[in-house]
């Protein structure tokens, strides 16, 4: 029985121009060993992700030191167990919540940021910083006012559009862990709504995925983001009426220094 | 609008009573999460199987007179009822539920037979009778449905299966894209479609993606077409740019409301499909849309009219069915544990949407797929594909090694595909089969051969 029982795939270079499993290989016309475990191995690690603990406080703490005057909330779904079968308590906020945000005095801001944990804490560890970051000068640039940045726990998107209408905010943009991938258990979505009020359907938002090491950058996320919010505060309109076209404004790839139409 | 309301059965001692057709048919649903998020779901397992015997007693004709989702309302509504076919429902307007279930498992039923009786069935009647089916029947009575369309091939022959060859990537690379085009091309699957789920929504990086699909189907003279999973507004207007496009996407749902929430509605979905019929790139058939659908969008879009989760998922089917596409995909287990809970939901709603969808005339396929939120592995979705595969399922996915890397799901991959064919003898799209094998990347027997460096397709 010295003949291989594993055929090798004669393509094996093109694997590193892609992070999908190509190449794999076939036992008979089946997946190798190897590749079998790798896999329960990754499915494994994403099961534990989704139930990470967010470190809410941590996240409030780093904010604080960017002087974004964090507010701390809950969604109305109490557990993770709670939250995964009742999205509809994951859009509510918990009566603290609520009290929270409406103590806060109304200064009509043009951006309310709500940093959610969604289904991945570990992607809001990783990223929302990066990302706030890359995204604040374009706020300087444009001159727009920033209501107090929401961190929200047990969150589902739709959260952002009570906050952003207990806030009186123009328009809200959501940074939230997306569900965890095998190969990326870390990314970041937004979603971005003009006029947020609970009852705003998904066709009237904007969404940027997949932000992550490997997946859009937080720079380019960041400009995209600008871009799209700019748009939507000058046409009034987000969702599907708001077609991205910020690429014609890449430079070589790269986010240009300004938002020209 | 007469009806019988309230529904009423006795049981012993007991009598079991549904306030009207929808909360019978809510309560007769095998049990699932999202009927229970919805507050429909029967209360205990006897309310259940009572509500089935209820509705196995219904005229199948009440489905006719009383409608789900008022009429006045709602489009969809209005479709089902306006386009229902009196002439075609003739040979079984005098059966109850019951009798059509005994119906469709007789010899009477024959592939014929049903495919004259499609345009005389509702949605609601195929929900309706699948409700008292159990999956052995399910799996029965839809390989019996033949349904055949064709744009650059042809789908849904007997003793065949399709597969959309699913090359996303996480940042929409070029590149990237064309190494999963070429490894599920080697791996001879490709025939339903190359569709790719962009990342982006930009208009330039979606007309690139498309020329990128458009050219190596061109250069290499493949019998498939391609499609770019995007708004249909976006289609038209990358159509309006002149940006080579095959099928234009969209997810349906059940209801307008629903579709709203999608930002579609019939009018547009037509605008959409003569804009890619008036490309004329199809070369055997001219099924240019390709619809996603899956149970509880309508719920998670708040559109539900308290529906239960599978009749509206087979009254997208009757969206669907409006616009003669080439393929529909039941997307069943991406949308998340709080609709379809486990392995055991997401193979009992698989099994539901394939029969529904077969039954009333659609090209069904199978997203066979399951979420990390859900309680579902790799086993589970073995046990489906081959269900749906003896089942006579018209297509599946192929995604490198079963994992998205762009929507970070669990689907089923090029290997899965080997493996399904080689159990049950299944052959692909037959124009598709014929270029593999000239191609020199499969053998007589339709296996993958080893390739030699001098395969076109690697020659850069």
């Amino acid at each position: 029985m010295d003949k291989p029982t594993v055929m090798p795939d004669a393509w094996a270079h093109l694997a590193a121009a892609t992070p999908a499993r190509i190449a794999l290989g076939r036992a008979g016309d089946s997946l190798p060993t190897a590749e079998v475990l790798r896999f329960a191995l990754a499915h494994a690690q994403a099961r534990d992700a989704v139930h990470t603990p967010f470190d809410a406080a941590g996240l409030v703490e780093q904010l604080a030191a960017l002087d974004l005057a964090p507010v701390a909330v809950h969604s109305a779904a109490p557990d993770r167990a709670t939250y995964l079968n009742r999205p509809d308590l994951g859009r509510l906020l918990d009566p603290a919540g609520r009290q929270a945000l409406t103590a806060l005095p109304l200064t009509s801001p043009d951006l309310a940021i709500i940093i959610a944990d969604g289904l991945s804490a570990t992607a809001v560890h990783r990223q929302a910083l990066p990302l706030l970051t890359a995204f604040l000068p374009w706020v300087r640039q444009e001159g727009w006012r920033l209501a107090p940045v929401v961190v929200a726990s047990q969150a589902r998107v739709a959260l952002g559009d009570a906050v952003g209408q207990a806030l009186g905010a123009r328009a809200v943009a959501v940074l939230i862990g997306e569900r965890p991938g095998l190969s990326a258990p870390d990314s970041l979505g937004v979603y971005l709504t003009l006029n947020p009020a609970p009852g705003r359907l998904d066709a009237e938002r904007n969404c940027l995925s997949n932000i992550r090491d490997g997946g859009l950058s937080h720079d380019l996320a960041a400009f995209k983001l600008a871009w799209l919010l700019r748009q939507a505060l000058r046409r009034q309109v987000t969702g599907v009426a708001l077609k991205d076209d910020s690429d014609r404004l890449l430079v070589d790839g790269r986010a240009p220094m300004l938002l020209a139409d | 609008m007469v009806g019988r309301a309230p529904y009423r059965i006795a049981l012993g001692a007991r009598t079991w009573t549904f306030t009207d057709l929808k909360d019978l048919m809510a309560k007769a649903t095998p049990p699932r999460s999202g009927d229970r998020l919805a507050g429909i779901a029967a209360q205990s397992a006897e309310e259940n199987v009572a509500a089935k015997m209820c509705l196995a007693d219904l005229p199948l004709k009440t489905f006719l007179t009383e409608a789900l989702v008022p009429y006045e309302e709602d489009e969809v509504t209005r479709l089902i009822l306006d386009r229902h076919d009196a002439a075609a429902f003739a040979p079984v307007s005098h059966l109850t539920v019951g009798g059509f279930r005994d119906y469709l498992l007789s010899d009477q039923a024959t592939t014929g037979a049903l495919a004259v009786l499609a345009p005389g069935l509702t949605p609601e009647m195929a929900a309706a009778v699948s409700k008292i089916m159990r999956n052995q029947d399910l799996i029965l009575a839809a390989r019996k449905c033949s349904v055949v369309t064709r744009f650059r091939n042809t789908i849904g022959l007997p003793g065949t299966l399709a597969v959309r060859l699913q090359p996303n990537h996480p940042a929409d690379d070029p590149a990237g894209v064309a190494a999963s085009i070429l490894d599920g091309l080697l791996y001879g699957c490709g025939d339903a479609v190359i569709g790719l789920n962009p990342v982006s929504d930009s208009l330039s990086v979606l007309a690139d993606l498309a020329r990128l699909i458009d050219g190596v189907i061109q250069r290499f003279a493949i019998p498939t077409q391609a499609c770019i999973l995007t708004h249909v507004t976006t289609s038209i207007e990358l159509m309006n740019r002149g940006v080579p496009l095959d099928l234009v996407f969209q997810s349906v749902a059940g209801t307008q409301a629903a579709n709203q929430g999608f930002g579609v509605n019939l009018a547009l979905l037509r605008e959409g499909m003569e804009a890619a019929q008036a490309l004329k790139r199809g070369t055997v058939g001219d099924n240019a849309l390709y619809f996603e659908t899956g149970q509880g969008s309508a719920l998670s879009a708040g559109a539900h009219h308290g529906v239960d989760q599978q009749t509206l998922e087979a009254r997208a089917y009757a969206v669907a069915r409006e616009f003669r596409p080439l393929l529909v995909n039941t997307v069943v287990g991406f949308i998340g544990p709080e609709y379809l809970y486990d392995g055991k939901q997401i193979i009992r709603a698989g099994l539901e949407d394939h029969f529904c969808g077969k039954l009333l005339g659609l090209p069904l396929g199978c997203d066979v797929c399951y979420t990390n939120h859900a309680e579902a592995d790799q086993d589970d979705m073995d046990t489906l594909l081959t269900l749906l595969a003896t089942a006579g399922v018209s297509y599946v996915m192929g995604v490198p090694g079963a994992d998205d890397v762009m929507l970070n799901y669990q689907s089923t991959s090029f290997h899965d595909a080997l493996y399904v064919r080689r159990l049950l003898g299944l052959k692909r799209a037959p124009e598709f089969e014929a270029w593999l094998a000239a191609m020199g990347i499969t053998g007589a027997d339709g296996r993958p051969l080893p390739q030699p460096p001098s395969q076109p397709l690697l020659r850069g």
